[in-house]
């Protein structure tokens, strides 16, 4: 049994389902991310395993033992919220130590243990700092810290980077990664932000409507979607209407605009057979410019420093093809859709 | 000049309300039994009597009691019912507020009168412990509206983080809750105090053979030589009442310093 371990897991609020029978398994150590658009569940997921919603339906269990009924005082995690709740009328200090109390140190262990978390989020020197003198990256790292002293099984963390700007959220992401590698406890990150959850985490999970829609690497993510709405959510995806030929060694598919074309087998999600009508997807890195080609016009480019972003109108299409690269001419262009990048989806 | 007219109505205004109360303060300097213009004169002397009044000290003794056990009485019943509405989804949540406000919008010659019915039918004796029973009805209400405003001034996810840091409810409460509401529960109780303090009817059906200090007032008023006393009595609970007030606004309006968010 995985570490983390949800199964058929569903709530609803007012009779709509807001989580809709969920699995998923997270291994000891890991760092997971659960991505998706706002509504999608997954706060209300995290808060399940954070003990501050009770599921109605299946079980959730933290390292064998099953969690429905426990309460949040008694449970192995601890949460960063995402407003960070840095209870206002303690200090720095009082904030990190609060969790402390429960554990019935001795008063200079305590210390010592509070001192220990104040280093590791860089906070040296700043216990005496009264909370609401705080930056927005301070309050992140106390309520960081405030969580990881009581060394819980699992970290649950609420967008934890949401309130910062961008400038921020950059370094604190690269920060997040190294502590969590360093006290080696399983973080559970829930966020909207794409490129957080691919920076950030060893796996992925994709919510959408209340239910994971993809569980990968972030690498297989970005590559292999398996269908429409993880594609369109992660990074920009141009998709083409085609119809499965021959499955074989390679796939034959009918792409319209694009011709016959051949695709490795494993570009093919799972589940489609011969003559489906499927959705072929390429990345707009992938779309190259060539002297022979599915003719164009750039509608518009943006230069973007080492590479510019094109869209290119091409003859019965309503939507503009995204290209990634460096086009030869302005005007008039030819596009390659190499097959090897283009993976079949169901059109659903 | 339509602004100089509506300063003049102001002005009329403000003079409407605080005339009638300032009259009060005035004749008990006046050196005369006779409350009548012209003034004759500053003295102190209704004070000085004031305090060789045990009768009266005795009474003002029984309304700083009733006033004290409704205060502390309403707003522990005030925090508990202000958690439950703020803080759960419960169902019948309006209504329920709706009838324990009710009890405002009550003539308090009915609720006294309705007070001192029920005592007799259930043979119960008229006393001071009476009295705090009405005044809880008067005062709960006040004691909701405060602590409702402050527990919706404060972030629910303090409380969680709490739980989630491995305290119980209890716990959660006490080094959370309670003095996030500190304020709210300093304002309620002074505020829930001066209505008891200052409320007469209720107090005047119930109180029996003990009176409180208003109830004592109106049985002054009775013997025309003792009005000059009654006058600076009452000069004296206006400017405490003002300033409990003045002390039990501030104290509601000094919000818990709200996260600034960013850099």
């Amino acid at each position: 049994m995985s570490f983390l371990s949800v199964s058929r897991v569903s709530k609803s609020f007012g009779g709509a389902a807001v989580v809709d029978a969920v699995d998923l398994s997270i291994e000891r150590g890991e760092f997971f991310a659960l991505l998706g658009p706002s509504g999608c569940g997954k706060t209300t997921l995290l808060r399940m395993i954070g003990g501050f919603e009770t599921p109605d339906n299946g079980t959730i269990a933290i390292d064998g033992e099953v969690m429905n009924t426990v309460p949040p005082h008694r449970r192995p995690t601890n949460m960063v919220f995402q407003n960070y709740a840095i209870f206002p009328h303690l200090n720095v200090f009082d904030n990190i130590a609060y969790g402390l109390r429960r554990l019935r140190l001795r008063k200079d262990e305590l210390r010592a243990r509070a001192e220990a978390m104040l280093a590791t989020v860089r906070l040296e020197g700043l216990g005496e700092r009264a909370a609401g003198q705080l930056s927005g990256g301070q309050r992140q790292r106390v309520a960081l810290a405030r969580a990881l002293v009581r060394e819980p099984k699992l970290l649950l963390l609420d967008e934890p980077l949401g309130a910062l700007d961008k400038r921020l959220r950059e370094a604190m992401q690269v920060e997040l990664r190294a502590i969590q590698r360093k006290v080696g406890i399983t973080f559970l990150l829930v966020t909207h932000d794409q490129e957080e959850a691919l920076s950030l985490s060893d796996r992925v999970a994709v919510m959408g409507a209340g239910r994971i829609l993809q569980v990968a690497a972030p690498r297989e993510l970005y590559e292999r979607p398996n269908c429409r709405a993880v594609a369109d959510f992660i990074g920009d995806m141009n998709f083409f209407h085609a119809t499965v030929r021959q499955i074989g060694d390679s796939v034959t598919v009918n792409a319209g605009l694009l011709g016959i074309l051949a695709l490795p087998r494993a570009n093919l999600a799972p589940g489609i057979r011969t003559d489906d009508h499927i959705l072929l997807a390429i990345r707009p890195e992938h779309v190259g410019f060539s002297e022979a080609g599915v003719a164009g016009e750039i509608a518009s480019a943006t230069f973007l420093g080492e590479r510019s972003h094109y869209h290119v109108k091409i003859a019965g299409r309503s939507d503009p093809v995204s290209v990634s690269g460096i086009a030869p001419t302005h005007g008039t262009v030819h596009l390659v859709f190499p097959p090897d990048h283009l993976i079949g989806l169901p059109n659903a | 000049m339509k602004n100089r007219g509506l300063l003049l109505y102001a002005l009329a205004y403000l003079a409407f309300l605080y005339m009638p109360v300032l009259v009060l303060p005035v004749f008990s300097f006046n050196n005369s039994e006779f409350i009548a213009f012209p003034l004759s004169g500053f003295t102190t002397r209704w004070y000085a009597g004031l305090a060789a009044d045990s009768a009266m000290l005795h009474a003002l003794g029984n309304s700083l009691k009733v006033g004290a056990a409704t205060a502390l009485a309403s707003t522990l019943l005030g925090l508990l019912a202000a958690k439950a509405v703020t803080r759960n989804r419960l169902r019948g949540a309006g209504l329920a507020l709706g009838f324990i406000s009710l009890p405002l919008f009550i003539p308090d010659i009915v609720l006294g009168l309705s007070l001192l019915l029920l005592l007799g039918a259930v043979g119960l004796p008229l006393s001071l412990a009476a009295v705090v029973l009405g005044h809880l009805l008067v005062c709960v209400p006040f004691a909701l509206t405060v602590l409702i405003a402050r527990f919706e001034g404060f972030d629910p996810n303090l409380e969680e983080a709490s739980a989630d840091l491995g305290e119980d409810g209890w716990m959660t409460f006490w080094r959370i809750t309670f003095p996030l509401m500190l304020p709210g529960i300093a304002a309620s109780l002074l505020l829930t105090f001066i209505t008891s303090f200052d409320e007469f009817l209720v107090a005047y059906f119930l109180s029996g053979t003990e009176a409180t200090l208003p109830v004592y007032i109106w049985g002054q008023l009775r013997f025309p030589e003792r009005l000059p006393v009654v006058l600076a009595l009452g000069a004296i609970i206006l400017t405490v009442s003002v300033a409990l007030v003045i002390c039990a606004e501030l104290l509601r309006n000094r919000g818990v310093a709200r996260p600034r968010v960013g850099a």
